[in-house]
């Protein structure tokens, strides 16, 4: 169930003879069924044996032995490691030179240093099919899913579509022979399974790709997509059930040994936050580089597919049908002969941009023909996308005023969405919104019950489409939406997620009918179960009105609650109110009041709490007098955004004036916020539940290992706070009690303090939910965001017993996981700007123990002795001198470049010296390499050595060598080295911790 | 252009032609398989009906002469939620809606089909009248209710072919391969098969053959003794339209064929007329089972198959003789779908092992088919 880690863990687990050692038995994937999924040699030759094609390829476990193998594939030649997630290290090589460095790098990468070459079917159509197997050899399809992008797209980055459109019932059927060959021959007995297919477009020619032993994130997707629950199921079928013994959930007369049919159309579109990485190539290969996902259903494709798009959540660079703006137009040359060699590169290199190339080259009128020619996506559904720029034309050309009924819903049934069709039109949001009104264009709602309306549905698991008749039957009983996060994103992640299930779980235990809008198939809160309504749609205004407004149809009052979903829903919520919806919680303008820098300035001002200097800016000039004012170096961000997106520190006005050309979508209403930049400062992060008597609980005061300038989502902390002193801590409480009052918070408040200068200053303020309150939560043993929700519903803290300020049940860290290991190319260092895809913690009596279980969970083994080398800017050397000797007390080797090296000499520490990456070699980088190298600390140098640093860092981020670019990091891994010497790791349950305090679960 | 469906109980659907123009008339029902529209389309037992596709995208992968499951379309009328304007498929010869216009066949595309399925399937299957261009929907509501009905219908002498023929062995290969693979096994020595056309399918007649089978194909209305003459190794009863009681003399065929011992095996409507030549009596069922993801267990081993499905008759179970028993059964409703007798080589399914379209999973019948007629 838990994806490769899980099975990478299971193999290793038996290998090392433990399950034998403790007599754990497996069920579900067997070890010999794991072995012959993910051993390429070991897949091909039972592919061979049960007579299902597999392109041609080969095994090596060295770079010689894979020259050879790329001799007989010849080129493109694709590249895989084997056991590596996502297609880690992976690629596409078209020539000699970029193979022998992807095929290095895969050997490295796999942990069996293992990768198998293979013949390229880049252009193949490509097709999934979810499929699950129990213990009597029953088989069934849950589903088939198209990759709409064709093969040499990692699957995860493809935009794909359920039920397979393209293939004929013979096709299908051939290919469902095969997959049912596959599980019983790699001997999943139990389970689900994912099987992976490509078609030659040109003869029908098949092959299998790959199979995956286990749930998948295509299981989660194909789960939401026909409403079977695979895991659930999977779950069942390894403790013995067979599928007909298990009802199916949905109709409830039918059991689970069936194939589900759908009569609506699925597209799921990744996400992608290239934005974060501009070093990074957007080139979309083997390895999957998107962050998320949304899915959208529609009855048709064309639907479903302009919704899925609304769901990214783009905003303007989201609409498919704009013509390029000023940026794009220079990139793709004058018009003519240049521009179109520009938009045939963005056609033929799949990239996150293409579909917006491709729409581009539509509105152009460039044919399906050329198109397919040069981007291999079927025809039919090159089709699709020329008939909606056909619409979009006409749409252009009649009019708003002048749009007749049936235009208008010809429009809506392709899934335009009333803000597009704004867009369109030259016109208000409103406007058309008016004219749906006006032409009776009501949205209904269909239900997703695994049998194409075959039998009655008992869940109310619903898609929005425009037709005839409606299923959402509202009922009339008290009832609460809560809006869901969209697809994750850096910075809003499956935090939210764990959030708004809570706050359904809290909505539920005092009464309230809940109701979930998302659009995110990784989640929990997208489940049939969770909610007792579920709409998977879009968090757009319309999307959600439609909702509010079928629903009130149950002749009762329908609250939404936006406090859960990260930035989502808190910008929809000021737009909701006016509408008429109540917004529970918080009041919207309470939450404005928060994100407005000049209302948020005043009211500290008036609470007499300090915060940085700062002031607002749209212009060049405007930014110049602010940092005049409040002195460099300054934080420079755009207002309302969520990860630190685009959020960086300025030292001087140089720079300034070049982030201020660089920034877009600014505006009097979305102005650059610029702060005086705290530097060394320690940076605090605070989660408190307030009720409406004023009451407020704070739930956890989280101090940072990193210093402030670190975004927070991106740096380590630690709950109880180690590093603050008494007056501090009362100092945070004290204030975050009064803003909270102040903001008339209901429900979650999260305020990031930094402290300088013994002062405590306040960052920033967002009434709501916030990244950390899982980790809280987890920590205190006290269900924060639910606690949350049940204030929200009219209860008192007082009422839920919850009175005093938490306080953890050990010592928790908390760390971020980051996805560099994707992105070839990109620095390693933090910034102000979110990074991490995902976090993990780890939990001790001490916090040496704790950081070391968060390093570990985050994939980075510390030492316990080798070469620990040090190379820091100027600034730092004092700082890392006490490092450098706890170090080499624990008997470390200490390693420095030759400024370092120099300080540390000076001051006692016996260290040698390693040239630097352009002062000859072998450098720290070959260092690394060879594996001399235990442990790295390095703080930037500055601009000057920029490329120098990066090179060390990516050595070892590339070699799995610890890397830290913080001093107090490297505090806190020294303090973990020497907990790890002393104590050595345990494991224990966290209802264990909870336990010895007594906490409340 | 525009067209109308109309339903007897008074409801019609506006929506937009996507085949021939004109009018046609039918028992509306509806089918969930999310492949195989042309395998549907050209199913002799769907004649007289007005089939409704639930699965929206109709059309993608265009036609080819390969997927037709008899000379050509069968239905009655045809429903679709988002017909293709065009064909993407390698192995395509045309698009759906040249192929529907044509052979005739008065299509309707763009309206709720899921609103008209919820519909058939609370109020059970209904007659209905799709109209193209300018018509009058409560003209056309009144015409659906004159239609005749169903049951009692003898649709076989429509479908069934004139002359008895030999089924041609090497036009089963390249549809074969393209779908089954290689099947495992061949006869040892080439067995003769009497099949009885109530409107067979071409794919039952490319398993038989794929299985080294020589299937010589009988009209409906041949007497049994002209079956026995050609001394067949076994004898086969195929799928067809209509309701089963209403061709009695393909029943008392199939009775006297009976008394003999040659091996019988039945399937869909065949399988309904061995039921009644054995006494037992059929029943029309609300709104039927159509698609290709329907359970079936088969009772001796407990295995599920997902089985393709099309029919709205079923045998009675309460109504077997006692040297009869129920082999197979349908999950979802517990109907009977396989039966076979206790001394003789007789058996028989409701469901369709020669998918097309559809699963494979019950393609191990032909092969017990084989074993039968081997075992004499």
């Amino acid at each position: 169930m838990g994806g490769q880690t899980a099975l990478n863990l299971a193999v290793q687990l038996d290998e090392l003879g433990i399950l034998k050692k403790y007599k754990v038995e497996l069920i579900g994937a067997q070890i010999p069924a794991i072995k012959v999924a993910e051993d390429r040699l070991l897949f091909r030759d039972a592919m061979k044996e049960i007579g299902v094609a597999v392109p041609a390829s080969g095994v090596a476990k060295s770079l010689g032995e894979a020259l050879v193998m790329v001799g007989q594939t010849g080129f493109p030649a694709i590249i895989r490691p084997s056991f590596t997630m996502g297609g880690v290290g992976g690629g596409i090589a078209y020539n000699l030179e970029e193979f022998k460095e992807i095929a290095g790098r895969g050997l490295h990468l796999s942990p069996v240093h293992e990768i198998l070459v293979e013949e390229s079917v880049i252009g193949w159509k490509e097709f999934e099919l979810e499929v699950m197997r129990d213990c009597e050899d029953n088989f069934v399809v849950i589903c088939s899913i198209e990759n709409i992008d064709p093969m040499g797209v990692h699957t995860g980055d493809s935009l794909t579509v359920a039920p397979a459109l393209t293939l004929t019932d013979k096709e299908y059927q051939r290919m469902r022979d095969a997959a049912r060959r596959i599980i019983r021959r790699v001997g999943v007995e139990t389970g689900g399974s994912n099987i992976q297919f490509a078609i030659n477009p040109d003869d029908g020619r098949m092959v299998a790709i790959e199979m995956n032993p286990r749930v998948s994130r295509s299981s989660a997707l194909a789960s939401k997509a026909t409403g079977f629950p695979i895991a659930k199921i999977a779950a069942k079928l390894a403790l013995g059930y067979r599928l007909d013994e298990i009802p199916n959930d949905i109709t409830r007369v039918t059991p689970a040994s069936f194939e589900p049919t759908i009569d609506y159309v699925v597209v799921k579109i990744p996400r992608w936050n290239f934005e974060k990485f501009p070093q990074a190539d957007r080139t979309l290969t083997t390895q999957m580089k998107s962050v998320g996902e949304a899915m959208a259903l529609g009855r048709t494709f064309k639907e479903a597919f302009l919704k899925g798009i609304r769901s990214l959540e783009l905003g303007k660079e989201g609409f498919l049908f704009r013509r390029p703006q000023f940026d794009d137009a220079e990139e793709e040359g004058a018009p003519g002969e240049e521009e179109d060699a520009g938009l045939r590169r963005k056609l033929v290199i799949p990239t996150d941009r293409r579909m917006w190339a491709l729409f581009r080259a539509l509105d152009k009128g460039w044919d399906v023909e050329k198109l397919h020619e040069l981007t291999n996506i079927d025809p039919w559904f090159l089709q699709q996308f020329k008939e909606l720029v056909e619409l979009r034309k006409t749409a252009e050309m009649v009019g708003l005023r002048d749009m007749s009924h049936e235009l208008l819903r010809t429009l809506k049934r392709a899934g335009f969405g009333d803000g597009e069709l704004a867009d369109i039109l030259g016109v208000d949001e409103t406007a058309v919104r008016e004219k749906r009104k006006e032409l009776k264009l009501k949205t209904v709602f269909k239900r997703i019950d695994t049998c194409a309306a075959e039998f009655e549905s008992f869940t109310p698991y619903l898609y929005s489409t425009f037709e005839d008749t409606c299923e959402a039957d509202p009922t009339d009983k008290q009832k609460i939406i809560i809006l869901g996060s969209g697809p994750n994103r850096i910075g809003q992640g499956i935090e939210f997620d764990y959030c708004c299930c809570h706050a359904v779980f809290g909505f539920k235990r005092e009464g309230f009918e809940t109701v979930m809008i998302n659009c995110n198939p990784e989640t929990v809160s997208t489940d049939y179960d969770t909610a007792d309504r579920l709409y998977f749609e879009p968090l757009t205004f319309e999307d959600v009105m439609a909702v509010v407004e079928r629903e009130r149809e149950g002749n009762v009052d329908v609250s939404c609650v936006v406090q859960f979903g990260g930035q989502t829903p808190l910008k929809l919520a000021l737009a909701l109110q006016e509408a008429g919806v109540t917004i529970l919680g918080t009041s919207p303008d309470s939450i404005d009041l928060a994100e407005d820098r000049q209302r948020f300035n005043q009211l500290l001002w008036d609470l007499g709490i300090p915060q940085p200097s700062s002031g607002t800016a749209i212009s060049k000039g405007e930014a110049r007098e602010v940092a005049a004012k409040v002195g460099f170096p300054v934080v420079v961000r755009p207002s309302y955004v969520l990860g630190g997106r685009a959020m960086a520190i300025v030292y001087d006005v140089a720079t300034l004036d070049r982030y201020m050309g660089g920034a877009v979508d600014v505006s009097h209403d979305r102005p650059i916020l610029i702060d005086r930049f705290l530097e060394h400062a320690k940076e605090v992060d605070v989660d408190a539940v307030a009720d409406e008597s004023g009451t407020v609980v704070i739930g956890g005061i989280m101090e940072h290992i990193e210093e402030a300038g670190i975004h927070s989502g991106d740096s380590s902390c630690v709950v109880p706070p180690p590093g603050l002193g008494d007056r501090h801590l009362s100092t945070i409480r004290d204030y975050t009690r009064r803003i909270a009052k102040a903001l008339k918070v209901i429900g979650l408040m999260n305020v990031q303090y930094a402290i300088k200068d013994d002062t405590v200053y306040v960052l920033e303020v967002n009434p709501r939910a916030s990244r950390t309150v899982p980790y809280l939560s987890k920590a205190t043993g006290v269900a924060l965001a639910q606690v949350a929700a049940r204030v929200m519903a009219g209860k008192s803290l007082a009422e839920l017993g919850v009175t005093e300020d938490l306080t953890p049940a050990g010592v928790f860290v908390k760390s971020p996981v980051f996805p560099f290991v994707r992105f070839p190319g990109v620095d390693t260092i933090l910034g102000p700007e979110m990074k991490s895809t995902g976090e993990v913690m780890g939990g001790a009596d001490s916090f040496g123990m704790a950081f070391v279980k968060a390093m570990l969970g985050a994939g980075q083994q510390l030492p316990k002795e080798g070469a620990v080398c040090i190379s820091v800017n100027n600034e730092d050397k004092g700082e890392v001198l006490p490092i450098a000797t706890g170090f080499a007390a624990l008997g470390f080797t200490i390693i420095g470049t030759r400024g370092t090296a120099a300080y540390l000499r000076a001051h006692g520490v016996e260290c040698s010296v390693v040239f630097k990456v352009n002062e000859g070699r072998p450098s720290l980088a070959d260092e690394i390499v060879n594996r001399k190298i235990a442990l790295v600390i390095n703080t930037p140098h500055g601009r000057e050595s920029f490329f120098d640093d990066k090179a060390v860092r990516r050595a070892a981020m590339m070699a799995g060598v610890p890397c830290i670019t913080t001093i107090t990091g490297a505090a806190a891994a020294l303090e973990a080295i020497r907990a790890l010497k002393t104590e050595g790791l345990d494991v224990r349950a966290l209802q264990d911790y909870y336990a010895a305090v007594g906490a409340e679960i | 252009m525009n067209a109308i469906l109309a339903l007897e109980d008074g409801t019609w659907f506006q929506g937009v032609s996507a085949g021939a123009p004109g009018a046609t008339s039918g028992e509306v029902v509806f089918n969930t398989s999310m492949t195989g529209y042309q395998e549907v389309l050209t199913d002799p037992s769907y004649a007289g009906q007005i089939v409704t596709m639930t699965t929206p995208q109709i059309g993608n992968y265009g036609v080819a002469g390969a997927d037709a499951e008899s000379a050509g379309p069968q239905v009655a009328g045809f429903v679709m939620r988002d017909p293709s304007p065009v064909s993407s498929n390698w192995r395509a010869q045309g698009t759906l809606r040249d192929y529907l216009t044509r052979n005739n066949i008065v299509a309707i595309g763009d309206i709720d089909t899921r609103a008209l399925t919820r519909k058939l399937r609370s109020a059970g299957v209904m007659r209905g009248v799709i109209a193209t261009g300018a018509a009058d929907a409560a003209e056309l509501v009144e015409r659906a209710r004159h239609i005749t009905h169903m049951e009692g219908s003898d649709l076989v002498k429509d479908v069934t072919c004139a002359e008895a023929y030999d089924f041609e062995t090497s036009l089963a290969d390249a549809v074969t391969e393209a779908s089954f693979g290689i099947p495992t096994r061949r006869t040892k020595h080439p067995l003769k098969v009497a099949a009885y056309d109530f409107g067979i399918k071409l794919n039952i007649l490319r398993r038989l053959a794929a299985y080294g089978c020589h299937v010589r194909v009988f009209p409906a209305s041949a007497p049994a003794s002209d079956l026995l003459a050609w001394g067949p190794d076994g004898i086969f009863l195929s799928n067809g339209p209509g309701d089963p009681a209403a061709v009695t003399y393909a029943v008392r065929n199939v009775r006297r064929l009976m008394k003999g011992d040659v091996p019988t095996f039945g399937i869909c409507l065949g399988h309904q007329l061995m039921g009644l030549a054995l006494g037992a009596k059929t029943y029309k069922l609300k709104f039927g089972h159509r698609g290709g993801n329907h359970p079936v267990k088969k009772l001796d081993t407990g295995a599920i198959e997902i089985t393709s499905q099309n029919h709205g008759f079923a045998v009675d179970p309460d109504s077997l003789p006692a040297d009869t028993r129920v082999t197979h059964l349908n999950l979802y409703d517990g109907t009977v779908e396989g039966l076979r007798h206790v001394d003789k080589p007789l058996f028989s399914v409701q469901y369709h092992p020669e998918a097309s379209p559809g699963p494979h999973d019950a393609d191990y019948l032909f092969q017990e088919f084989l074993d039968e007629m081997e075992k004499k």
